[in-house]
């Protein structure tokens, strides 16, 4: 436990150093933020809860790439191989990569929050516990997927392809840019199967609605089962040698990470319930418009 | 009463695809021992170092350190150990002191990270980037990190290649000092100048075997290599009597002076001097050299070390 705090503030350390890290996890979500609330949402503070719910997934969903590339390089580099000599178990790697990530994501929420305050006047601040709650289960969850990438794929170049090619899918189809209403029907049949669609719908249900942890059910328990089935992958997958490259077995193990995603999203099929609340979110942003109208 | 040697080595074999890395490599090292790994590349030495550093396992055979296996000892074998890797990589913006702070904290008992940045002239680099050090300063850090936990056994992989004459020295005298603290030290080189230096004993390696083990005078001695004695007679000699001198396996005359090959140098020292007498004859100069381990294995394997 102590040397998974040591790896931890030491890799925060280290994230903090690297330009690139602080571009992608800070600069960027906060350019989406002024991007959707200043031009799509046009300064509209109704539109707020609803846009800064994508921004809020977008962060999140960044875990994917943060600490999980730092830990490519700390293997193709030899660096793990002379953490292997000393006391360091893969679980504490591995720990340290979740945490450090959270950690780094945390403040950029905060600083989210409070640009939607200030700069764009947003009203309340949702359900603060369901977000938190939401939050946590999402940067443990999109973390360890981006662990179980880092473990199968054997350069960095592979990495990054694989994980440019993961992360647009997750970026475009999850509701996060295009909401998900507008998705084309056979689009948002396959949506349906992504744990970003869930994080993204949840999040805007907490923002807009102010909807409590008990309402979302199903949004915990896909970000849960998410988190934990990739977490406890990326362990079997882990490894400490550049040399050692990843084995086809565990390009299928890989594979077996989105097992929950697949019976949430036959689920889903069957209930419709994601989406119906997908549209109602929507709508959000809509009705006040027409009310404006009306008023004028 | 049977003391355990420090390090136990038994019949490690190790395969990667068709390559057969080791061969059945079997040796032990006493506690407060300088042990060396000598061959060239290739010959199994790393391979061997990394199965006791617990990074590899051998395929069959057996090794313990401290009565520990790196296999099943869990962090007790990392608490006993410290370790120089081959190429030791750190991450680039990671801070000198920085390194030692979170390298120490793994460990219950440790040493200051001020107290080794000085014994290791890390001081004026306290603050720099592990990218900033040169070649000899990140082999100094190496071995500072390798020292954290005060271990009692200390695996050095190749830790003078690559680096300069001088710097070289340096790593020598540090490793000297640790000698001195009886440490039990392991390791590898393909610099014979270093195992003579360094070791008290060395194992030759080659192909994956040990194929010669003992102290290097041991070693020169037990070999069949034999020494050169280089003399220069104020008359030359004729009758051929040089190559009947007692030990003497070959005579060569060259440029005015006589090459005697002698498995046993001071009898033929005593049976030359006895002889020039008998002829009349004086002594101009004696040169006496010999084998290096160099020698040795090139007798041995029929390779040069460095080939």
């Amino acid at each position: 436990m102590k040397n998974t705090w040591a790896l931890t503030v030491s890799r925060m350390r280290l994230a903090m150093r690297n330009r690139a890290f602080l571009f992608f996890s800070l600069i960027m979500p906060l350019a989406f933020l002024f991007i959707y609330a200043g031009i799509f949402g046009r300064g509209r503070t109704q539109t707020v809860p609803y846009l800064l719910a994508e921004v809020l997934a977008l962060t999140v969903m960044g875990s994917f790439w943060g600490l999980s590339v730092q830990l490519v390089t700390f293997r193709e580099q030899g660096i793990l191989r002379r953490f292997r000599v000393a006391p360091v178990t893969a679980s504490a790697m591995l720990a340290s990569s979740l945490l450090s990530n959270y950690f780094l994501t945390l403040p950029t929420i905060v600083v989210e929050f409070y640009l939607s305050r200030s700069v764009f006047h947003m009203a309340g601040l949702g359900n603060v516990l369901s977000i938190l709650i939401l939050v946590t289960l999402g940067t443990v969850c999109f973390a360890s997927l981006g662990l179980i990438v880092a473990s199968v794929t054997n350069t960095m170049q592979e990495t990054q392809i694989i994980n440019q090619i993961i992360w647009f899918v997750f970026l475009f189809i999850s509701g996060a840019t295009i909401p998900f209403p507008m998705l084309p029907k056979a689009v948002q049949a396959v949506a349906v199967y992504l744990p970003a669609t869930y994080l993204v719908s949840g999040l805007q249900r907490a923002m807009i609605d102010h909807t409590s942890i008990t309402g979302l059910g199903m949004y915990v328990a896909s970000l849960l089962g998410c988190a934990l089935i990739a977490f406890l992958i990326s362990a079997q997958l882990f490894r400490w040698d550049p040399e050692a490259k990843a084995p086809r077995r565990a390009k299928l193990w890989a594979a077996a990470a989105i097992i929950p995603f697949l019976l949430l999203g036959a689920l889903e099929t069957l209930s419709g319930d994601l989406r119906s609340h997908a549209m109602q979110n929507l709508n959000s942003i809509r009705e006040p418009y027409t009310l404006e109208r009306i008023d004028h | 009463m049977i003391t355990a040697a420090t390090i136990e080595v038994e019949s490690l074999t190790k395969r990667y695809g068709n390559v057969e890395a080791l061969r059945g490599v079997s040796f032990s090292v006493q506690e407060g021992e300088v042990f060396g790994l000598l061959g060239p590349n290739g010959a199994g030495k790393t391979s061997t170092v990394e199965i006791l550093e617990g990074l590899r396992t051998p395929d069959s055979g057996r090794v313990s350190v401290c009565g520990l296996d790196p296999q099943t000892s869990g962090v007790e074998y990392k608490y006993v150990i410290g370790a120089a890797l081959q190429s030791t990589a750190l991450p680039d913006k990671l801070r000198v002191h920085e390194a030692l702070d979170l390298f120490g904290s793994f460990y219950p008992r440790r040493r200051g990270t001020d107290e080794l940045l000085k014994r290791f002239g890390l001081e004026e680099k306290r603050n720099a980037n592990y990218s900033q050090l040169s070649g000899g300063q990140k082999q100094r850090l190496a071995l500072a990190m390798a020292l954290v936990n005060d271990p009692r056994v200390v695996f050095l992989d190749e830790p003078t290649a690559g680096l300069d004459p001088q710097v070289r020295r340096e790593i020598y005298d540090i490793i000297e000092e640790l000698k001195k603290e009886k440490k039990t030290i392991l390791l590898t080189t393909h610099y014979i100048e270093e195992a003579e230096k360094l070791c008290d004993r060395v194992a030759i390696v080659d192909h994956g075997k040990v194929i010669a083990l003992g102290t290097p005078r041991e070693l020169k001695q037990r070999s069949g290599a034999v020494t050169r004695i280089t003399v220069r007679m104020s008359k030359p000699e004729t009758n051929g009597a040089l190559n009947t001198l007692e030990g003497v396996t070959e005579c060569r005359a060259q440029e005015g002076d006589y090459l005697l090959y002698s498995t046993r140098v001071p009898r033929t020292i005593v049976a030359l001097v006895k002889h020039l007498e008998e002829q009349n004859n004086e002594l101009v100069s004696l040169e006496i050299s010999a084998p290096s381990l160099e020698d040795i294995f090139l007798e041995l394997t029929g390779r040069r070390l460095r080939d």
